[in-house]
């Protein structure tokens, strides 16, 4: 746990990574302070007034109805949104208290602090070696590349199942294992935080039981915001909840009193299976 | 629960014995005849698709069986490494109109591939709305339906009138310009059908679009891009036209006195059957059908190798 982005990146092009020091002051603090004011895709509003503060080494789980914006705000966290034509949005997202959407961030190096596992397991089509290695030669990692690529297959628990087959294609892995190596490759390059898009929605029970549990067990090393439509699924995983509805968010709360003590009408209706 | 049972004993009991649940279906309306019209057009039909399938190969067979039968028994060694024969002389080959052709597609290929791959590169990430990819898309479809021997002209009236000469490299930019767009679009197509979640996934990971494209969507649509290369390839090879007017012919090596010259008029498979095909003499004539078939052999072989490429593509 060497801080593998001082080697790789000599000058840090967003001013975004502070000194060491800094982190164990911050320990317990907002890493992520998202403020969507408005945001559109084209003439649609997607997502209005919702704002929500992300705690470092905590999992923070959007919940709501699907096309209520809790993929669109996390797509917002580390720019995806850039991809979409005609997004526009007003608002702020602050990552360690630098707006990452301030003119003078390039929105490529946000992303490398801020990494994504999608809703469909994505590996390339190359070897399971390749896939974990991609973002350390993105970055052009100077280490043992081979030891950085254990260790994330490691942590993502799936070193045990390919370590004697790192030269297979990653697409010939099952659709769990797929995901669990599009995890090990985004935690490869150890970014600040991990934006999850439904990362379990498109697995069977098992490999989802797998997922959810290596999700609990990455929170030691990193911030995570995950989005689900599965109400226990965030229960199970989450410290913290939003609950959005309609492109707004309605709740936001720990995530025992959302579930036990909402205080939104609208909230309860939905976690009690009223509606959505 | 007792109740139930009886209930539903009472129920089921007289359906069972006393009512036919097939009453009213007519079998023989199940069983295949031929006498009804649907059963006999469709046999008719299908007889038709197979017939004409068959008659399709043909054509390509004839062709295939023809070359072999005429040119097969004069397939020796020679063939490759002798120049071609003065006319009444007996023997010689065509080695240099082999190597010419394959120095002059090589030449074009060196210079398509990299070209057509950037802008294929263009067309379908960096700029796939803009007005340039929509102007080059049109282009490049109406190229691949262009009259290969307006190629020819074309690098006659620049490059031949400009060097003062025929040479092989006025012929392989004929063959470039006919390679181009077939290189381009197969390519384009190929970097689109790269599945958009993993381009998706590299952007994810803060790739930029050059590593997106140079570490993810090329070695992806790698094979399908040989697909198109090898087609483009095949199609160069056999051309005559575009040769006519820019490389014309020679009787001679490529290259003089230990080194290669580009810069002479240069012999291909391809105007050497065009030239010995109609000439009165004997020994030439046969020596066309043995060119024609070692030139469809060099095409299909390029054929089967794209098409193995393509094969790898759809497995992975």
């Amino acid at each position: 746990m060497t801080n593998i982005k001082r080697d790789k990146k000599p000058s840090d092009p967003c001013g975004v990574v502070q000194s060491s020091t800094d982190d164990g002051a911050k320990t317990d603090g907002v890493v992520i302070d998202c403020k969507i004011d408005e945001l559109y895709y084209g003439t649609f509003k997607a997502v209005r007034d919702t704002a929500v503060p992300v705690n470092r080494n905590k999992i923070t789980a959007f919940i709501g109805p699907s096309g209520c914006g809790k993929s669109t705000v996390l797509r917002c966290i580390n720019r995806m949104n850039d991809l979409v034509r005609g997004f526009r949005f007003k608002g702020h997202v602050h990552f360690r208290g630098k707006d990452i959407y301030h003119p003078s961030v390039d929105p490529v190096a946000v992303r490398r602090y801020i990494g994504m596992v999608f809703q469909q397991p994505n590996p390339f089509a190359m070897s399971i070696y390749n896939n974990v290695a991609f973002g350390l030669r993105l970055n052009r990692y100077r280490g043992s590349v081979r030891d950085k690529v254990e260790e994330a297959l490691t942590r993502a628990v799936l070193w045990e199942e390919v370590k004697d087959k790192l030269n297979k294609s990653g697409l010939s892995l099952s659709g769990g294992q797929q995901q669990r190596l599009c995890i090990a490759r985004a935690i490869a390059t150890q970014p600040e935080v991990l934006l999850m898009d439904e990362p379990a929605s498109a697995l069977d029970p098992i490999a989802t039981m797998k997922v959810e549990e290596l999700i609990r067990q990455l929170r030691r090393d990193y911030t995570i915001i995950i989005v689900t439509h599965n109400m226990q699924q965030a229960s199970r995983v989450s410290d913290k909840t939003a609950f959005l509805y309609l492109g707004r968010l309605i709740e936001f709360n720990d995530t025992d009193q959302l579930f036990t003590r909402p205080r939104e009408k609208q909230t309860e209706d939905y976690i009690s299976g009223r509606f959505g | 629960m007792n109740d139930m049972t009886i209930n539903q004993h009472s129920v089921q009991a007289p359906s069972a014995g006393d009512i036919n649940p097939f009453a009213g279906v007519d079998f023989s309306e199940l069983e295949k005849s031929l006498r009804r019209p649907r059963t006999l057009i469709d046999l008719l039909m299908s007889g038709l698709v197979a017939a004409m399938t068959l008659l399709a190969l043909i054509p390509l067979f004839s062709v295939v069986w023809m070359l072999v039968w005429h040119g097969g028994q004069r397939l020796t060694l020679s063939i490759f490494t002798q120049l071609p024969p003065a006319p009444l002389e007996e023997g010689g080959g065509f080695g240099n109109a082999i190597l010419g052709t394959l120095v002059m597609v090589a030449l074009a290929a060196l210079i398509s591939i990299p070209f057509g791959i950037l802008s294929a590169v263009f067309l379908a990430e960096t700029g796939p709305q803009s007005r340039l990819a929509s102007a080059v898309r049109f282009a490049a479809k109406v190229l691949t339906g262009f009259p290969s021997i307006l190629a020819g002209v074309f690098a006659y009236g620049t490059l031949v009138l400009l060097m003062g000469g025929y040479s092989a490299i006025a012929g392989a930019v004929a063959l470039f310009i006919l390679m181009l767009p077939t290189i381009v679009l197969t390519a384009e197509d190929a970097i689109r059908m790269v599945p958009a979640k993993m381009r998706e996934a590299a952007i994810g990971m803060g790739a930029t679009t050059t590593q997106t494209v140079w570490m993810v969507l090329l070695p992806t649509a790698l094979p399908g891009i040989l697909t198109g290369v090898m087609l483009a390839v095949a199609r160069a090879a056999g051309e005559t036209a575009p040769l006519l007017f820019t490389a014309l012919f020679s009787n001679y090596w490529l290259f003089g006195g230990g080194q290669v010259d580009l810069e002479q008029p240069t012999a291909s498979l391809a105007v050497l059957i065009y030239n010995f095909a109609g000439m009165p003499f004997e020994n030439q004539v046969s020596l066309a059908w043995v060119a024609a078939l070692v030139l469809v052999s060099l095409v299909l072989v390029t054929n089967l190798i794209g098409q193995a490429f393509s094969r790898r593509q759809i497995h992975e």
